[in-house]
């Protein structure tokens, strides 16, 4: 296929690889930000074509295992309701809640519905008048649009069953986090190739100066991250820091104008709690006030849910590049994708299942 | 979670920009998507699309000018190698 098979041709993943190799001088430390970034990665086994003193760690980019215990349980209890369609992404169908999951909710008789877009949720709303439908939003700033136009449009039809359960999370507060805690070692970062095909990457000038760290904008396809890298230790090995964009052919400096109209429309940052790291000061979306009603939150009165994590789960310190999977004394033992402990063993592009489902665990010996 | 699919869009309808949709071609499937996020786009263009949005249009000469560049460094590391 156009505009993917060339970016995973072997010959230039090799070329690039190589040329990364001839380049490194010192150890160097980088983070890919995205979990559809670390699931490539791993598929590929990108990491193991690199010099050794080149290591990748793995960041908090995924919002399903980000999206905090206490939305979960919130989701739960909307599901649950009767007079509910819950739609959702299907992979937030198995991430564990405090006691259940939104599978088990479904295999109760809740009418959870796993869709493929916000928009579809619309459709189901307006075929069925006398039900209330709520999606669950969940996603970093390349999911938002998405979800602001399904709200833009349910007013524009004057839909009262729609509401939205938003739990969205933004990268650049989540980079600072990282670059700032007293534990961090990564020297250079792989940015979102998609966030910023929304947001831009103006916001990365100002990160990149004050923490003296390379970013680089990279895609997804074996070619995009090597080259991404080669970018990043070339940066490094010259002692610069310097934002670049490796996916020009899809990301603009500016990101996408209509995208950032519709989410400064219909969201408004507010500080957000990510799973197993705590809360991070304005790292997420909520529904602004004048879209008050297409607020699942506030419509169903469910703002009284706390939850405690699992004390076993090490995800926290996976999700920030400062454990591997395969440090985590549950990893594919009482932790599996069949019984996940934590969210980072239930999304494809959570590292500990990506670890799983290639098999890292038998070949990786734990340091 | 953040997966973004290229596919050509094979019509386009519409011309409320909030309600613009067309249809996208993924390898043969064909999928209705909203163009809300890309006026400028017409059928014949590649378009990223994520959750049922196109989110940008794919920049063609951008897209040669990478892969020209990846070609050129690939010969500087075959020249580096036969110089060693
Ligand atoms: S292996 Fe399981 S328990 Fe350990 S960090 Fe990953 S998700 Fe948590």
């Amino acid at each position: 296929m156009k505009y993917v098979d060339e970016y995973r041709d072997p010959d230039r993943v090799r070329k690039i690889a190589a040329g990364i190799a001839g380049m490194a001088t010192r150890p160097w430390t980088i983070m890919e930000v995205c979990g559809g970034q670390t699931h490539s990665i791993v598929r590929f086994g990108l990491d193991e074509l690199l010099p050794r003193t080149v290591e990748l760690v793995h960041g908090p980019g995924c919002p399903v295992c980000v999206t905090p215990l206490e939305l979960i349980d919130k989701a739960l209890a909307i599901a649950a309701r009767p007079d509910v369609i819950f739609c959702s992404f299907g992979d937030m169908l198995r991430v564990p809640g405090s006691h259940a999951d939104l599978f088990s909710v479904k295999a109760r008789g809740g009418d959870v519905r796993i869709l493929y877009s916000p928009l579809d949720a619309l459709k189901v709303a307006l075929e069925n008048p006398e039900r209330q439908v709520v999606f669950f939003a969940v996603g970093f700033e390349t999911t938002a649009p998405a979800n602001a136009l399904a709200v833009v449009q349910a007013q524009r039809a004057g839909l009262k069953n729609f509401s939205l359960l938003v739990s969205h999370v933004r990268v650049p507060p989540a980079i600072e986090a990282i670059l700032s805690s007293k534990e961090n070692r990564v020297q250079g970062f792989l940015a979102a190739g998609h966030v910023c095909t929304v947001m831009g990457y103006e916001e990365y000038f100002d990160l990149c100066r004050r923490f003296r760290t390379p970013i680089v904008v990279t895609g997804f396809e074996p070619v995009d991250i090597l080259q991404g890298i080669s970018l990043c230790v070339q940066q490094l090995e010259q002692g610069r820091h310097a934002v670049e964009n490796q996916y020009s052919r899809v990301v603009r400096r500016e990101g996408s104008l209509e995208g950032r109209a519709l989410i400064e429309q219909v969201f408004e940052v507010t500080d957000r709690a990510w799973r197993g790291i705590g809360i991070i000061p304005n790292s997420g979306y909520r529904v602004a006030p004048s879209f008050a009603s297409f607020d699942a939150e506030q419509r169903f009165d469910v703002g009284e849910i706390r939850a405690e994590e699992c004390a076993d789960c090490l995800s926290g310190l996976v999700l920030q590049g400062v454990k591997k999977p395969t440090q985590c004394p549950a990893f594919g033992g009482r932790c599996t994708p069949e019984t996940p402990l934590g969210a980072t063993m239930v999304s494809t592009e959570g590292a500990c299942a990506a670890y799983y489902q290639y098999k890292r665990h038998q070949s990786e010996a734990t340091p | 979670m953040c997966l973004g699919v290229p596919g050509q869009i094979l019509e386009v309808k519409g011309d409320d920009p909030i309600l613009r949709s067309g249809r996208v071609s993924f390898s043969g499937i064909v999928k209705e998507i909203s163009l809300a996020c890309v006026p400028e786009a017409q059928a014949g263009d590649w378009v990223l699309v994520h959750v049922g949005l196109a989110l940008s249009k794919l920049d063609e000469a951008e897209a040669q000018r990478q892969l020209d560049d990846l070609a050129y460094i690939g010969e500087l590391t075959a020249a580096a190698k036969e110089a060693e």
